[in-house]
């Protein structure tokens, strides 16, 4: 063969990402290998080594089973099942194909839900002894979630049944019954057997009233969306490349539409107008670039532009620049979301905190109902609104994928906790604008005399907080401070008295703490806070609610097995017997600060004493 | 116009390697000499052009490679004037660690995995390319693209973060790196195609010529220096062969091959029935051997 036209040909095949989902044993890893199988792409030595572990693993006696071609990790191999998402590529004469093959157990949603968000083409595998599961319909509602719009479902082991028609119709309508809401663009059922290979490369004559494609032509013949003619151009900056040189580009890659030339584009954050002067291109300098490229691009001017920004059309974009929007969103971490915490929040290229303020519903992927819910679980899938710290360049994900989509990442342990996709941008903040005062901080607190602060008290129930901060007020206001005391007692009796003592609840509670806290302070006051509060996402909630000169984290350090013996209000006898649940170091978890401005050990020091030193802190630190 | 395959994977790869220089403060290209690093280096030229790249390359050193390697790595490095460090574990060479005697898991485990992490702590990079692919080996066909380490540098394949769309969760905590792998998506013929089209420079190890062979495990070893004992009951033979991966050269095997250019390596590819990782004795020593590597900390 002539090594050009070999590339030639290699040149014109198209890319299809595709993704194999289904329930638990309906045979995604031997479909799979049977793909490669068929289509040549293993090599004698892989088969081999798959002989030698069929022997000792295989679940089909003396045959290969192609199952553990796929099943990588040692594990798997073990278990016989498939635990994360695996990649595998083979090519057809027509196609290059890379397979995401994702595990079909409920607890592995989400790298179903990671699988998907990369392909172009879902196939549904049914087994043909079993029908339409729980699984198949959680799956195929994911596919449609993120906007996934082939899909092809194949009914397996239509060997174990006898090649049964009937039963293979019963399926599809059955199939047809519960999705007809999804809108797919094209929709495929197809009688195969991948143990055996009927109508997975080869027609069978097993199966003779089936007279459409088997799978693989199916695959090949998908078209995918080319970009429109039309499409608005969009190219989230990654990287300002500049150096000591006069040169100054921008790289990222093109998300949507085309570019040329001396055409007009705009920096979306400050819709400044500016002229493509030159394009950069993997292939070298070039009149125009296409969507999916990535290229740098210079400009007729010097302009402020940064990782974040956004570069796109001046007419007709559709791009938001906005703090809030609603959202889809499935959970992937065992620790449950929570409203109203800080996370940190992904965009293609950018992120900053923020929090879902407001969980509308979240789905029961079974029978696709809304439900009220106050949080999400691992793997639950809800509609919900989000709240960022900063404007952020967006954009639907019906619109534009990239910039549609987003995962959420625990801000302590750096964890991806979430992923959503954009439905719309919500305009709620920016209607509400903030109204000047004359009268201001600085002019408030200066007429006192004193710089304002927040004294946070954190610690466990009974560790001796409120008896601390109590003396601690008294000293500053003989001292002629103007002080507050918030305590959590007392607030839960006013302004908290709807909340109760759920993970949910408390994340709330201490919310709305903070937020007083902050007028308090912005009024000139020194505020001393005397909450349990304990965890460290809203603590650092509060802090961030105020200057960081103006946040002082108190640690009562008191054990529990202190806090119990005391126990001056017999809450801890109370939830030891059961009858008071969330009790925090009992059955909630407390979260000792990592680094608070100051500690107070009790079991050393009277209280009386550990006042005097918050107040000698005040002194050296803000010369109260 | 439209973007072949090849185009689509190259500008994925351009991606992943700008917002690596874009979100860590220390990144560095680890350069193994391979195609792949070839391939690699080439495309991390390409995301900064016209500019020099931004981070620093780096070549952990066992002192065993072929010294065809060392001389086109030092080429190289000169060529494009690369910021370049080449790191070598002494207390591995002070105790005569090597892969005859100590055997290829001793060998690759101290000169290759741990002198990896001692460069990574010495010089505190906090991100480090690699040009591995999903298609070499069945653990790696599982890895993410931003594979995360722990302060140990262990990776954990059954807690690995979800990687959606592209993108790429970047945050990690003081000591903590990830290991990113730009190819993850490209296969071998991928590699050779586009080596083809860019006339990327390789080792010449990789094409076919008369070397000197000896026969050892069934084997074609190439005898580079004369660190390579010859038994008695073996002899040195002139073979026409070739490498279709470099490493060590006693752990990598030769195959018989006439293929003298880009070409000819990838009619014989086609034609060929064997993975490439095949040559490779360490992958062998034990079913899931590379997973276990990986999670020592091993690239």
């Amino acid at each position: 063969m002539d090594i050009e036209t070999f590339f030639q040909n290699q040149n014109n095949k198209k890319q299809l990402k595709i993704l194999t989902c289904g329930s638990v044993d309906d045979g995604k890893s031997t479909l799979i290998g049977r793909l490669l199988f068929d289509s040549k792409n293993i090599y004698s030595d892989q088969l081999s080594q798959t002989k030698i572990e069929s022997e000792k693993y295989g679940t089909q006696g003396k045959q290969i089973d192609l199952a553990l071609l796929i099943d990588g990790l040692q594990a798997e191999r073990e278990q016989g099942i498939t635990i994360d998402v695996a990649y595998r590529y083979f090519e057809t004469e027509k196609c290059k194909f890379i397979i995401a093959d994702t595990p079909g157990h409920e607890e592995y949603t989400r790298n179903m839900v990671t699988g998907a968000s990369n392909s172009d083409v879902g196939i549904i595998l049914v087994d043909a002894t079993k029908g339409i599961l729980d699984q198949t319909k959680r799956h195929t509602f994911i596919l449609s979630l993120l906007g996934i719009e082939n899909i092809i479902v194949a009914v397996n082991k239509m060997d174990l049944i006898n090649y049964d028609e009937k039963k293979f119709k019963d399926i599809i309508s059955s199939f047809k019954n519960f999705s007809s809401e999804f809108n797919f663009n094209l929709q495929k059922f197809i009688p195969i057997s991948a143990l055996v290979g009927d109508n997975v490369f080869q027609k069978n004559s097993n199966i003779t009233w089936y007279n459409e494609k088997s799978l693989i032509d199916e695959l090949e013949d998908i078209s995918l969306n080319e970009p429109l003619e039309e499409e608005i151009f969009s190219l989230p900056v990654q990287f300002v490349n500049r150096s000591s040189s006069d040169f100054r580009g921008y790289s990222g890659t093109i998300t949507s539409g085309k570019i040329k030339v001396n055409d007009e584009v705009q920096v979306f954050s400050s819709k400044e107008k500016i002229k493509i002067i030159k394009i950069l291109t993997p292939k070298g300098e070039s009149d125009f670039a296409v969507k999916e490229q990535a290229v740098t691009l210079t400009l007729d001017k010097e302009v402020d532009i940064s990782r974040g920004d956004l570069l796109c059309s001046v007419k007709n974009h559709n791009y938001f620049l906005s703090d809030q929007f609603a959202s889809h969103m499935i959970w992937m971490n065992k620790e449950k979301m929570i409203p109203e915490r800080n996370y940190i929040f992904k965009f293609i290229n950018f992120q900053t905190v923020g929090k879902i303020t407001d969980l509308v519903h979240k789905i029961n992927i079974n029978s696709f109902e809304k439900i009220a819910s106050k949080f999400l679980n691992l793997n639950e899938i809800g509609y919900a609104k989000v709240a960022l710290n900063k404007n952020t360049i967006f954009n639907s994900y019906k619109n534009n994928k990239k910039l549609g989509s987003f995962v959420i990442i625990d801000q302590f342990n750096n964890q991806t906790v979430g992923a959503g996709v954009i439905e719309h941008e919500l305009r709620r903040a920016s209607n509400i604008s903030w109204h000047q005062m004359s009268i201001n901080k600085n002019l408030r607190h200066s007429i006192k005399g004193q710089k304002p602060c927040v004294l946070w008290f954190t610690g466990l129930s009974g560790s001796g907080k409120s008896t601390i901060a109590n003396i601690i007020e008294q000293k500053l206001h003989k001292l002629g401070k103007h002080t507050y005391l918030l305590d959590g007692d007392n607030v839960r009796h006013g302004l908290n008295k709807d909340l109760g003592f759920t993970d949910v609840d408390r994340v709330e509670n201490i919310r709305r703490i903070s937020e007083v806290s902050k007028l308090m302070v912005d009024a000139g006051l020194i505020t001393i806070v005397s909450f349990i509060s304990p965890f460290k996402s809203e603590r650092k909630m509060a802090r961030e609610l105020v200057e960081s000169d103006e946040f002082i984290e108190i640690y009562v350090d008191t054990s529990i097995e202190e806090c119990e013996k005391r126990d001056p209000k017999g809450l801890y006898k109370k939830a030891r017997s059961g009858k008071l649940k969330n009790f925090t170091g009992i059955d909630s978890n407390y979260e000792i600060p990592s680094s608070p401005e100051i500690v107070l050990e009790t079991k050393i020091k009277s209280a009386e004493e550990l006042a005097d030193e918050v107040i000698l802190y005040l002194k050296q630190y803000y010369k109260i | 116009m439209k973007l072949s395959h090849i185009d689509k994977l190259e500008s994925e790869s351009i991606h992943i390697i700008r917002e690596v220089a874009s979100e860590f403060d220390n990144p560095v290209m680890l350069y193994s000499i391979g195609k792949d690093s070839s391939v690699m280096l080439h495309l991390a030229q390409k995301a900064f052009y016209p500019n020099k790249i931004p981070f620093k390359l780096m070549h952990i050193d066992t002192t065993w490679k072929f010294k065809e390697m060392i001389n086109f790595r030092d080429e190289t490095a000169k060529k494009y004037n690369l910021d370049f460090l080449i790191h070598i574990n002494q207390e591995g060479v002070q105790n005569n660690i090597n892969p005859i005697s100590s055997g290829s898991k001793i060998h690759t485990d101290v000169m290759k995995t741990q002198s990896l992490i001692q460069a990574l702590d010495k010089y505190k990079f906090d991100a480090a390319f690699g040009g591995a692919r999903r298609d070499e080996e069945k653990s790696r066909a599982k890895e993410r693209i931003f594979s995360f380490r722990d302060k140990k540098h262990r990776w954990d394949p059954k807690n690995q973060k979800p990687e959606l769309w592209n993108l790429f969760n970047t945050n990690i905590d003081k000591s903590e790196s990830v290991r990113v792998f730009p190819l993850s998506n490209w296969t071998e013929i991928d590699i050779w195609q586009y080596i083809y089209q860019e006339r990327i420079p390789l080792v010449p190890l990789y094409f076919s010529k008369i070397r000197s062979v000896i026969r050892r495990n069934d084997m074609m070893i190439m005898v580079d220096d004369d660190r390579l004992k010859i038994k008695e009951n073996e002899k040195i033979e002139q073979k026409k062969v070739r490498f279709r991966t470099l490493g060590c050269y006693p752990l990598t095997a030769a195959v018989d091959s006439d293929a003298t250019t880009v070409e000819e390596i990838i009619i014989e590819l086609l034609e060929s029935k064997y993975s490439e990782r095949q040559g490779r004795l360490i992958d062998n020593d034990q079913i899931g051997s590379m997973e276990k590597k990986k999670q020592e900390g091993y690239f």
